[in-house]
């Protein structure tokens, strides 16, 4: 989708840098954009709301045909004068039953086909986002909470549209009938609808937000306070600190308690309220009733039919509470949701290329070189560099260790290379070409590896590496997994590769799971392996069995490892030391160590450790 | 589930305790407007009747106005009503919390380990909120389900029988029918909830995995697969709707089909004589009054579900029995550990679960002054031997005595005070956790129990290394960490554990790699603080990669799990049989 927005070929068929135009701003609020999902399934919404409004409208109707009965009954008339009424209250109490349930069915589909558009919709923007572009897949968390709120535009639509629309027709219906009988009393009932199903509701709704905004303090500090008793529960134990502890979140508790003891008189108000607005309203529409009938403009059995049916109609606006309740909470899913749909693309596909260097051509993988020149990257267009002017090459067979503290920059030099990044500036070649000319997806098909927590997904483990390659045989699996050390412990497994990841392949250990996105990243079979921090959960001796895995595996292919430990590297041609996104030195391992730059300090540090300890 | 149910209101009602009268109020708020239904629906019918027949303006005068003061009085029921269901809500949460809280310290570091914190924290902290609900509109709802339809038919029989009988006659349908229904649709969708548990996780996964689809080139399908997924997952649960939307169907039709029957065998009635406007009016008013009750019952079946579940899971933590029980008489003296020492017996511990032992048969002593370091592999029992010594795991086998009083033996026998115990171990865990305290009150942790002079906190801080980070804090030693994204490195966190110990000054030091996960500027730095607080003092350090040592210290190395001596010294038969287990203890 971002594809024909930008891209260009020179003559001789070499991409050249597209411009990165920023996301257009859609109109609406996100709620509307939100409800926008919902406009090719009108035509259902449709029919729910007025099946809804068939339903309510029979309720009411029931009940001022069965008072129009009374009435005439009471006037003693043929009995024929009562069929037609006799007939009609049987169909409408039948009809208010068949209707309602049309309507559930009705709206519970369109909300699900909604559901499937919402989804649709937000991974399309995912794809094109993931994984530099979004701060939410950096915490679990806030992907966990996006997948939720995305699914939640099921009971947005289930309880926030059909209700209140099909509460407008039958409320509408009451009050024209109304009019017509005494045209004072329908406006009247027309004001009490509004302040009884629409106004009130709001105002508690607003009321109950501030309450909760007031309470949310509270709230933090209990759960802070309780948090802390499970997080810290071993500290706490091992220090006798655990009545201190309770101390505070006792403390947290009773202030939470009593404001909620406090905000119950209010919360309470809605409802009163609601309930006095329909009384008055059909107390109203009574006085109005019985002066007509005074002034001799109604008659005996229009009084009944017109008390009864204001009396019924505040059936119709009972549901719009919840309704109300059910919009708010969307609106801060929809929110969010729309934060994704606006994020700035974090790189610009350009359109379709053809040039001799194109790496879906490569007429031999391992010939694959790339330079980074005074790159810089950040996150934002506004924010931070990440990397602010790193160079850095990378030919067939040569193994370069990345270096450096937390926070360096070296997992934006990878997202950079793998093409999930847009430089802010510098160039990024590929062949001598730069790598914004090319598709991300082609750049992937030569530089692969390991992200820095790579995804196990609730599949076989055969399935999790034919992702790599759908076509390879059960034997190229088994030789993938041998090269990535799992040989032995897969032998072992009654099922094998059959056998089940769980969950986010919560069934394998850390190693397991970073041995098998190894194995997937060699059967994918790159030119150029980036690993990025491949053997963070392993202890030293697991470390320097899997680098050499590593290593041995990757044969002529060029190799970026990013690592925050100084283990193995050894092996590596070149060391880059990254430090607050710059390189602070490079050379070969011992080149550096010879030197006394950060990388001497480094290891100096850990030298001076054990001097210490001695 | 229908039992789950139960089980948790039960529950509920026994935890409404210190709510009790908050609910009497609303209980009788709920009387209140069954009185006030009753009276309109009469006045109503008066008003109507009157309005026709006329014995004078004047009684229809005092008719209306009486009308005025039933509808405010409702409404001042209604109000208070669920007013006091919310205090007594409150109440009960309030409750819960402290039960929660006081349980989750009675279970112990073991119980909390296995936990995800966020979750327990969230149905603590907000998850009983669902209870709202449940105290504002189900229970009163439930009373009223009761005494509505009690008083109604008992109001109609005095107007007319008959009605009354075609009430009392249907009524009961509609409980009937609801749960011959709701049996049925149960089995249909428990059938059916694997496979919609299974389909609504799939995106979720999907999504996790995206950064993984698109390294590999494996995105393009997804779109369709994620649509397709989508679908079925609509299909099956429309199946499981189609049967349980027919209970709301009866219900509604149960209703409107009776006060069809009442109007017009009333109306007939009426028609021959047999029976006044008035009543037929308040019979007509009142009919479906009773069956309204039931009808919102069912419909806040589903706002006490939420709350339900929450209690459920309240419970279900509450009832978790404390891992290791209080065994033994703990009436002996707590050994001082400055002059005793520590005999490890044949120690075995095996966790849940796993067919191998953590530590096997192991044997130690451990003399005051002794240096230790525990060198070895991952999961090879180094911190599980800590995890005892400290109390938190109990063998299966042997004990640790000290003087000859039993410090933990098998199923949790403790023959002294275990916090006794402690209060002579300084212990550095790998993770050791900052509280959302201020950073004094966290260096204070190293000695609870009352206030500890600022000088004292400064002077740990300074000899942890600390001190100069925590004076560039923004409010210095009184910064509330975890607030406004504060967030300290690995290394300063470190030195604010090793603050806590200084300030602790206990004669046994159980340090669990201290610096195997910082770089290695912190770690050097950590080093050197980790030298000062060593001297003097009894040590068992566990070192993952020899990168710090003790002075002088006996070396235990892993060798094909089996922990031995390796410096020579004076115990040269010690050797620790070792197997895996202790990953089990921290992630």
């Amino acid at each position: 989708m971002a594809g024909r927005l930008s891209g260009a070929v020179t003559a001789d068929g070499g991409p050249v840098r597209p411009a990165r135009p920023a996301r257009p701003a859609r109109p609406g609020g996100p709620l509307v954009r939100l409800l926008r999902l919902g406009r090719p399934l009108r035509g259902r919404l449709a029919t729910a709301a007025v099946a809804g409004a068939l339903a309510t409208g029979c309720g009411v109707a029931l009940l001022a045909v069965s008072g129009f009965l009374l009435a005439r009954a009471s006037e003693h008339p043929d009995i024929a004068a009562l069929s037609v009424a006799v007939v009609a209250v049987r169909g409408l109490s039948v009809g208010r039953g068949v209707f309602r349930y049309a309507e559930r069915l009705a709206s519970h589909d369109a909300a699900f086909r909604v559901l499937a558009r919402a989804r649709v919709a937000i991974w399309r923007r995912l794809e094109v986002l993931a994984p530099a572009g979004l701060p939410a897949f950096r915490s679990g968390d806030l992907l966990t909470r996006l997948v939720s709120d995305v699914d939640a535009t099921q009971d947005l639509f289930i309880r926030g549209i059909s209700p209140p629309l099909a509460a407008a027709l039958a409320g509408a219906g009451a009050v024209l009938a109304c009019v017509a009988l005494v045209a004072p009393a329908g406006l009247l009932l027309a004001a009490g609808l509004l302040a009884g199903g629409v106004l009130v509701p709001l105002a508690a709704l607003r009321a109950g937000q501030a309450a909760a905004r007031g309470v949310a303090p509270a709230r933090g500090q209990f759960a802070a306070a309780f948090g802390d008793l499970i997080d810290g529960a071993a500290d706490l134990r091992a220090f006798g600190a655990d009545e201190t502890a309770l101390d505070r979140a006792g403390r947290a508790n009773r202030e939470l308690a009593s404001l909620g003891r406090r905000s119950a008189f209010a919360s309470g108000l809605g409802s009163g309220l609601a309930s006095l607005a329909a009384g008055l309203s059909l107390w109203g529409v009574l006085v109005l009733g019985v002066a007509a009938m005074g002034a001799g403009t109604l008659g005996r059995v229009p009084l009944a039919v017109l008390t009864l049916t204001a009396l019924a109609a505040f059936e119709a606006v009972s549901v719009l509470p919840a309704a109300a309740v059910q919009l708010s909470q969307a609106r801060s899913a929809a929110t969010r949701i729309a934060a994704v749909l606006d994020a700035p693309d974090p790189v610009r596909d350009p359109a379709g290329l053809a040039g001799p260097d194109r790496p879906r051509q490569r007429p031999a993988a391992r010939s694959v070189t790339i330079s980074l020149r005074d790159a810089r990257a950040g996150y934002r267009p506004d924010g931070p560099l990440a990397i602010d002017g790193i160079d850095l090459d990378l030919c067939p067979g040569r193994r370069v260790a990345l270096v450096g503290p937390n926070g360096a920059g070296k997992s934006t030099v990878a997202a950079v290379l793998l093409r999930f990044l847009e430089l802010a500036g510098g160039s990024a070649r590929l062949n001598g070409h730069e790598l914004s000319g090319y598709r991300g997806a082609d750049v992937r098909r030569v530089v692969g590896g390991c992200p820095q927590d790579p995804h196990i997904f609730d599949a076989t483990i055969a399935e999790n590496l034919r992702l790599a390659r759908p076509d390879a045989t059960d034997e190229e699996l088994a030789a993938a997994a041998a090269s990535a050390g799992l040989g032995g412990w897969l032998a072992g497994l009654p099922d094998g590769l059959r056998t089940p990841a769980g969950p986010g392949g919560r069934s394998l250990s850390g190693g397991q799971r970073q041995r098998i996105a190894l194995a997937r990243a060699l059967l994918a079979d790159p030119a150029v392996l980036i690993m990025d921090e491949p053997a963070a959960h392993l202890d030293p001796a697991g470390r320097r069995e899997f680098l050499a895995d590593l290593f041995g595996a990757a044969g002529d292919r060029a190799v970026l490892l990013i690592t925050h430990d100084l283990d193995g590297l050894v092996q590596a041609d070149e060391v880059v030391v990254l430090d607050h996104g710059r390189v602070a030195e490079r050379g070969t391992p011992a080149e550096l160590a010879a030197r006394g730059g950060l990388f001497r300090r480094l290891l100096d540090a850990r030298d001076n450790q054990d001097e210490c300890a001695d | 589930m229908t039992s789950t149910r139960s089980r948790a209101h039960r529950r509920l009602l026994a935890e409404s305790r210190p709510a009790r009268r908050s609910l009497a109020v609303a209980g009788l708020a709920g009387l209140a407007v069954t009185g006030f239904v009753l009276a309109q629906a009469w006045l109503l019918a008066r008003v109507l009747a009157g309005a026709v027949t006329g014995p004078g303006n004047q009684a229809l005068r005092g008719s209306l106005l009486l009308l005025v003061a039933v509808v405010a009085g409702r409404a001042a029921a209604v109000q208070s009503g669920e007013a006091a269901a919310l205090r007594g809500a409150a109440a009960v949460k309030e409750r819960l919390r402290t039960a929660l809280a006081r349980h989750v310290v009675r279970l112990g570091p073991a119980w909390a380990s296995r936990q995800r914190s966020g979750e327990v924290t969230a149905l603590a902290a907000g998850g009983l909120d669902a209870l709202d609900p449940y105290y504002a509109r189900y229970l009163p709802q439930f009373l009223l389900a009761v005494v509505v339809p009690v008083a109604v038919l008992t109001a109609i029989a005095v107007q007319d029988w008959i009605s009354a009988l075609i009430i009392a006659a249907t009524l009961p349908l509609i409980p009937v029918f609801g749960v011959l229904i709701g049996l049925q649709t149960r089995a249909r969708t428990e059938r059916s909830w694997r496979l919609l548990a299974r389909l609504s996780g799939h995106f979720l996964d999907v999504v996790q995995g995206l950064a993984t689809l698109k390294m590999f080139g494996r995105t393009a399908g997804q779109e369709r697969v994620i649509a397709e997924v989508t679908e079925e997952y609509r299909d099956s649960v429309m199946a499981t709707l189609r049967v349980a939307f027919l209970s709301a169907l009866v219900l509604e039709l149960s209703a409107s089909l009776a006060t069809a029957l009442v109007a017009v065998e009333v109306g007939l009635r009426l028609l021959y004589g047999h029976l006044g406007y008035q009543a037929a009016l308040f019979v007509l008013l009142l009919t479906p009054e009773a069956y309204l009750p039931l009808r919102n019952a069912t419909a806040q079946f589903h706002a006490s579900a939420d709350g339900l579940t929450a209690a459920g899971r309240a419970f279900e933590i509450l009832d978790t029995p404390a891992a290791v029980p209080a065994g033994g008489l703990r009436d002996r003296a707590v050994p001082d550990l400055r002059d005793t020492p520590i005999r490890l017996d044949a120690l075995t511990v095996a966790y849940q679960g796993r067919s191998e032992l953590a530590l096997d048969g192991a044997g130690l002593t451990i003399s005051p002054g002794d240096r230790i370091v525990v060198t070895g592999p991952n999961g090879a029992g180094k911190t599980t031997l800590l995890l005892v010594l400290l109390g938190f795991v109990a063998p299966s086998a042997g004990t640790v005595s000290a003087g000859g009083v039993v410090i933990a033996g098998p199923g949790g026998l403790t023959s002294c005070d275990d916090d006794g115990w402690r209060a002579q171990i300084g212990w550095l865990p790998q993770h050791p956790t900052l509280f959302a305290w201020s950073v004094a009150d966290n260096i204070a942790l190293g000695r609870p129990g009352g206030s500890v002079p600022a000088g004292e906190i400064e002077r740990a801080a300074r000899l942890a290394g600390a001190a100069e980070f925590i004076a560039a804090l923004p409010d210095g030693y009184e910064t509330v960490l975890g607030e406004r994204g504060l967030a300290l490195s690995a290394g300063q966190r470190q030195k604010i554990a090793l603050a806590r110990l200084f300030l602790r000054d206990a004669p046994l030091l159980l340090l669990d790699e201290p610096t195997a996960h910082l770089d290695p500027v912190s770690a050097a730095e950590t080093g050197r603080a980790i030298a000062d607080l060593t001297a003097d003092r009894t040590v068992v350090m566990i070192t993952h990669d020899d990168a710090v040592a003790l002075p002088g210290a006996r070396t235990l190395a892993v060798a094909d799990g089996r922990l031995r001596e390796v410096t020579p010294s004076a115990t040269p038969d010690t050797v620790v049989q070792a197997g895996a287990g202790a990953g089990r203890w921290r992630r």
